[in-house]
């Protein structure tokens, strides 16, 4: 999901809007005797009486646990800690009582701006940055409220500290539990104030995540781990080519496994039922399915790619322009043409998708790991013929999501639903790795055309950048958010509103139609522009004569956190300083949803053509950060994303179907592929923004650029392929 | 019926003899911390041990594991308390947490086979787990801190 759509000053405009609506309700006092709204409270059935409950986000019981319901989903960024963490800062709670348990759907935990409940465009921490730090804080004047009333003295004279409320002229303490019943008979305040940053004692503290036991000894619960009583497994034979169509079918064979118990045809194909995912599996390889392949049979990449190679010739729809690119190109010393490729991909989370519903007459349960439980609830309410209310999702830890399980088509979910409602018993559709590979919802395939133009001094005057891809809100009900005449921001996100001064500047688009499901994928279109933007960027430093380095600090004069990042990196990395003979530095910025980030590769290539990539250093500025070990995690993981995507993979098409199939041709980076990183946070008191993603756009670019510092040759297609 | 020896416990298992063993530990036994990713092992998520050699689960019939000592992620400790689990708390390995049952069992006969690994051999013997979350040098940095707690005494 694109947090370009909301840029920054949007963003608190509408978080303002959206989410002051939000607040007031949450604090609305008619909502809170019982501790939950109206709204809420049929289905927080676990609200027990003696529960202090100032919220939704909070419940304080008589022993002391405080539980944080998180309404994002933890796939491993680490909300289930940062969240908490803000929550525990404002109540004073003493942090080993914490407990974290996920939001069930509803209203109230809808996300601050985009209204509705989802983990997405690394907006979690911003998102929440108010609302569960008031939450936190609510609670606290509450139970100091309950403390001077059990205690007859002025709440003035109390503070509360570790879990417990203290009043320090008669040395009185009475523990967070203790006062959750008084606590739970009082109003709760209209508005609370929220703590000078200076006297932060979690946030901005490296906090070990909640989730790590449970993640070393197999207990964690993921959606596909989830049993339900009478539960069948299913898998779905999809068709081999995107929008075909079964034909026939001759299920006799499949229906002679043991442990297949039937075989029914749904909406997306043909649905094994079995006892187990096993025979499930076994029953699919033996159906006999006839497939009408529709217009999608002819589909090739090669093809494709002649397709976007002809539309990039010429300008599309102009989604900026500054000055006159044409006149400045005309007028420049020396100007250069590139082309930039970027192929399909998979986000290849390493659990599989797979959905649990439970279908009854009057209601649907459904566990997943689901990172869009509004859209999915409306999806599965539609096709179970249920009001949205009548459904309910449990969401699950997600085994890596990367953006794949937040699909507005709810395509994991639905299906489920579907598959459950055929065969009138409790399923768990099961992908497998293939289903996953071939399944579709891709990175869209990019095409990019860059023009640059330098004065007789080397400093760029002219940047033309044109852009060919599929659209991914198009068709969505994002549209009306994400496309604006014509030009969908995630397309041209990292490029449009890129930060270095150049005087005439034309980003343009052509949006083609293509038959291949596509989707955000960790960082959506700044993926592809932060590589083009970056790559390009370095050719022109090198056409104009111009350090890469001194260049973008002269060009990002009026971006000074920008620079500081750039200049933070390029220091640690020690930009300039000799290397070992082979070796190639390659630098590259980008800023994305609403972050710096900066990163100096370290390359050697051999005779065969092979890279190795021995270090990354990476500097980030995601203002005020919560947790910087979670920062620097994420910053780690996004490197070794973006690596696998640079070294890697591509997912191609020949006759309308998937090359690739599994992670023996779809391969991901291996620890022993994995070089050293080193992650440094610039320091920031301004409001917290994207960590999740910004990681991944910089790595390819400064990958390709140390290349060619290293040999000379220029990388514009991905993955790299030197041999 | 097969008798499989799972974490010290005797169990016996009604299954078609060439299902693979991931799928009846997950889903006979219940013991579901042992994960599917590929089904063709190439991802390690499914690492056991088979009478202590790390195995892909996914992959080994059911019926070749039978009277073997099988250890599964729930078998690792039974208290949180093997130096690996130690070290991968201390240094905060896991993201999504899910290949890391896998890592934490191919790391495991490599420290009982080679007590002081260097990052070669983490790098050789981790090889064949994949992390998309990309927990990679998390991992090299925790199985040294889980050698030094081992050599400390911290083992079991």
């Amino acid at each position: 999901m694109s947090a370009t759509t909301v840029k920054r000053r949007d963003f608190l405009k509408t978080g303002a809007a959206v989410g002051g609506g939000l607040l007031i309700s949450l604090y609305l006092p008619e909502l809170s005797q019982a501790g939950v709204s109206a709204k809420t409270s049929d289905k927080l059935k676990f609200v027990e009486p003696a529960t202090f409950a100032p919220n939704a986000f909070i419940r304080i019981a008589t022993d002391d646990t405080v539980t944080v319901i998180v309404n994002k989903s933890e796939m491993g960024q680490g909300v289930y800690t940062s969240l908490p963490m803000l929550i525990a800062e404002e109540l004073e709670a003493d942090w080993s009582k914490i407990k974290v348990e996920s939001a069930p759907v509803d209203a109230v935990y809808n996300h601050t701006v985009f209204g509705m409940q989802l983990t997405g465009g690394s907006t979690s921490t911003a998102s929440e940055w108010q609302r569960f730090r008031k939450a936190g804080a609510t609670a606290r004047i509450m139970l100091i409220a309950a403390a001077a009333q059990n205690w007859k003295v002025e709440p003035q004279s109390l503070r509360a500290e570790n879990g417990f409320v203290i009043h320090p002229a008669s040395k009185r303490r009475a523990s967070f539990g203790s006062l959750a019943d008084t606590a739970a008979t009082l109003t709760p305040p209209k508005d609370v104030p929220l703590k000078d940053p200076k006297d932060f004692k979690l946030i901005g503290k490296s906090t070990r995540r909640l989730d790590t036991p449970a993640k070393v000894n197999g207990s964690a619960q993921f959606g596909l781990d989830v049993q339900i009583p009478g539960m069948m497994t299913a898998v779905v034979a999809r068709p081999p080519v995107f929008g075909g169509k079964v034909v026939s079918l001759n299920a006799e064979k499949a229906k002679a496994v043991a442990g297949v118990k039937d075989v029914l045809q749904v909406p997306s194909g043909v649905a094994v039922i079995a006892t187990g995912f096993w025979p499930a599996k076994l029953g699919r390889e033996r159906l006999e399915i006839k497939w009408d392949d529709g217009p999608g049979a002819n589909l090739s990449t090669v093809g494709m790619r002649e397709q976007y190679a002809t539309l990039a010739k010429n300008p599309g729809l102009v989604a900026n322009k500054v000055g006159d690119p044409a006149k400045a190109l005309a007028g420049a010393a020396k100007t250069i043409t590139a082309e930039y490729e970027v192929p399909y991909l998979a986000h290849a989370m390493m659990e599989p998708l797979n959905c649990v519903v439970d279908l009854r007459a009057d209601r649907c349960e459904i566990w997943t790991g689901t990172q869009m439980q509004t859209v999915d609830r409306m999806a599965a309410a539609a096709a179970a013929g249920l009001k949205p209310e009548q459904v309910q999702i449990h969401t699950t830890l997600l085994g890596g999501g990367f953006g794949r399980r937040a699909n507005p088509a709810s395509d994991f979910v639905l299906e489920a639903v579907q598959v459950a409602k055929a065969a009138r018993v409790p399923v768990k559709v099961v992908w497998t790795r293939e289903d996953d590979i071939r399944g579709g919802y891709y990175r869209p395939m990019w095409y990019d055309r860059m023009v640059g133009g330098v004065d007789a001094t080397g400093n760029p005057v002219a940047w033309t950048h044109t852009i060919v891809g599929q659209s991914i809100f198009q068709g969505t009900f994002f549209e009306q958010f994400g496309i604006k005449d014509g030009i969908d921001s995630a397309s041209v996100e990292g490029a449009a509103d890129l930060l270095y001064g150049i005087p005439n500047l034309q980003v343009d688009l052509h949006t083609p139609r293509i038959g291949v499901p596509v989707l955000w994928w960790r960082s959506v279109g700044h993926s592809h522009n932060g590589f083009a933007v970056e790559a390009f960027f370095d050719e022109l430093a090198h056409a104009g004569g111009k350090d890469p380095y001194e260049l973008r600090r002269t060009l990002l004069a009026k971006q000074p956190r920008m620079r500081a990042v750039l200049d933070l990196v390029a220091q640690k990395a020690n930009w300039g300083k000799p290397l070992p003979a082979g070796r190639g530095r390659g630098i590259a910025t980008h800023f994305s949803f609403d972050s710096y980030v900066g990163q100096v590769a370290e390359v050697s290539v051999d005779k065969t053509g092979a890279v190795r990539v021995h270090r990354m250093v990476c500097a980030v500025d995601c203002g005020q950060v919560v947790n910087p070990d979670s920062v620097k995690a994420q910053m780690e993981g996004g490197i070794i994303f973006g690596l696998t995507a640079a070294l890697k993979d591509e997912i191609t098409f020949e006759g309308g179907r998937v090359q690739q199939r599994n992670f023996h041709d779809y391969p991901m980076l291996r620890i022993n592929e994995s070089p050293e990183i080193e992650v440094y946070i610039v320091p920031s008191t301004e409001n917290p923004t994207g960590v999740g993603e910004p990681g991944v756009p910089p790595v390819a670019p400064a990958v390709a650029n140390a290349i060619f510092a290293a040999t000379g040759k220029r990388v514009r297609k991905l993955p790299i392929r030197l041999s | 019926m097969i008798t499989l020896k799972v974490n010290g416990k005797q169990f016996q298992a009604e299954v078609d003899p060439a299902t693979p063993l991931l799928w009846v530990l997950r889903e006979t036994l219940g013991l579901t911390g042992t994960k599917y990713g590929c089904g063709m092992a190439q991802c390690g998520a499914c690492t056991v041990h088979l009478d202590g050699e790390a195995i892909r689960s996914c992959v080994k019939r059911v019926s070749d594991a039978a009277g073997k000592e099988i250890t599964t992620i729930e078998g690792l400790s039974p208290d949180l308390s093997h130096p690996l689990q130690k070290a991968w708390i201390e240094i905060d390995v896991p993201q999504c947490g899910y290949c890391q049952s896998g890592q934490l069992m191919s790391a495991a006969v490599l420290l009982a086979e080679n007590p002081k690994p260097t990052d070669t051999d983490i790098d050789e013997g981790m090889a064949g787990n994949i992390c998309r979350c990309g927990t990679y040098p998390r991992i090299r940095q925790a199985i040294h801190r889980a050698a030094e707690i081992k050599s400390q005494g911290g083992a079991k």
